[in-house]
């Protein structure tokens, strides 16, 4: 019983406001409440945040890095997605 | 500790000539390897290997030290002995995560340092009987720790990279406020200075030992350079250590217990280094396989540690089983309403 899997939980965090959580690693818990509080002994002993996502592992869907080549694509043949594709009169000058 | 981790790793693989040379291109453009990408199965297993073990390392690390915390002298010694072996739970902790991303689970790792097939740094098997003691691990070993965790920041893999990074903003601490600690005995009366002396007598080989065999010794040691999963060699990061130390020790009045240490200003393409005398290989080996002073009590400590939490660990799981199924029946009546 006590070598029943404790499940995994990522944490992210914010680490000030006006920025994105961000990953930092994972921890063990039995449940949200726990790991919120495992990751904030874990994760922000030295005002790396203030705010912290937790979510089980298990429910992250993740793409696949053997088709990270079709996926994610350069399209460097799609340069008229790119704002200096377009002539401008010089005179217009900065848009 | 950390280059111990590769003593033994298995770095055989079995993938095509192709596939490796990919993988090979990749680490050779600095990319780094993230854990879902493919990798040889070499790769994967020395990770594991390394990074569980220096996990464990910080995990044991926190026995020789806690054992101080009751007796610290000062309450600001105690605070600092404290966080630093909070910080050394938390270390465990990041590695661990990183490990996980491999595909091995935290209960397996568990498992493996608690029947002995996975080791952890030779240096956390020698005892603490002095507070010096506390003063000498802080210095050297976090010292020694820090000179091959910095190098391992640039490790290739993603997870241990990133987890390296982390740990050594925080070890700076860790090592100053141990050579706080010496000076302090150093300066203070003939029986504290003595203290610091026999502190630094019984680590300083102990610590040199923590950077692993001699390179020339080192199965796979090449391997694991090519795949930069190590970056220096033990041989290179010892005598870093040695150089930035000596003059640590000097600076307070202690001495290396080594007669052969000198200043030679040839070493190091004639910047000067120390050359010093020959490390007990015998007794490394003889620690590393099991045979140190507390090699036993360690494992003891921590089989201790898991067996007293496995209530603690059930409890949690059924309070948080409870809960859901709580949720789902409420749910349900809502439904029905």
């Amino acid at each position: 019983m006590s070598n029943q899997h404790m499940p995994l939980w990522e944490v992210f965090i914010r680490p000030r406001n006006g920025l994105d959580h961000k990953h930092v690693g994972s921890i063990h818990a039995a449940d949200s409440e726990m790991a919120l509080q495992a990751a904030r002994d874990v994760y922000t002993r030295r005002e790396e945040g203030n705010s912290i996502w937790v979510v089980q592992s298990r429910d992250i869907v993740a793409s696949d890095p053997d088709k990270s080549s079709e996926n994610f694509d350069p399209a460097g043949d799609k340069v008229y997605r790119h704002p200096s594709f377009y002539d401008i009169p010089d005179e217009v000058g900065h848009m | 500790m950390y280059s111990q981790g590769l003593i033994g790793a298995d770095t055989q693989t079995e993938e095509s000539e192709e596939f490796l040379a990919a993988f090979q291109a990749r680490i050779d453009r600095e990319e780094k390897i993230e854990p879902n990408d493919p990798m040889p199965a070499g790769y994967r297993k020395t990770l594991i290997r390394q990074i569980g073990q220096h996990a464990h390392s910080e995990i044991v690390g926190m026995l020789p030290e806690g054992n101080w915390i009751t007796r610290a002298p000062t309450l600001r010694r105690k605070l600092a002995l404290l966080a630093k072996v909070q910080d050394e739970g938390g270390h465990g902790l990041y590695l661990y995560s990183a490990a996980e991303t491999l595909g091995v689970s935290r209960e397996q790792m568990t498992e493996e340092l608690l029947s002995g097939k996975a080791k952890y740094s030779s240096i956390f098997n020698y005892p603490t009987p002095t507070w010096a003691d506390m003063g000498a691990i802080g210095w050297l070993v976090d010292g020694a720790a820090i000179m091959n965790q910095v190098a391992l920041c640039r490790c290739s893999f993603g997870p241990y990279a990133r987890a390296m990074v982390r740990i050594c903003k925080e070890e700076s601490f860790h090592q100053r406020q141990g050579y706080e600690l010496t000076v302090a005995l150093a300066q203070g009366t003939p029986e504290q200075k003595e203290m610091a002396q026999d502190a630094l007598n019984r680590w300083w080989w102990p610590s040199l030992m923590m950077f692993g065999p001699s390179d020339s010794d080192s199965q796979h040691s090449d391997q694991n350079m090519k795949w930069k999963i190590k970056r220096f060699s033990n041989d290179a990061l010892r005598q870093k250590f040695v150089d930035a130390t000596v003059p640590q020790a000097e600076h307070i009045g202690l001495k290396m217990p080594d007669p052969d240490l000198k200043w030679n200003p040839e070493k190091n393409k004639g910047q000067g280094g120390y050359d010093f005398g020959e490390i007990d290989w015998s007794e490394f080996w003889r620690v590393v396989k099991g045979g140190g002073p507390m090699n036993r009590d360690r494992i003891a400590a921590r089989q201790k540690a898991w067996d007293d939490g496995a209530w603690v660990r059930e409890a949690a799981l059924v309070h948080a089983e409870k809960r859901r199924r709580r949720a789902r029946e409420e749910a349900s009546l809502e439904a029905a309403e």
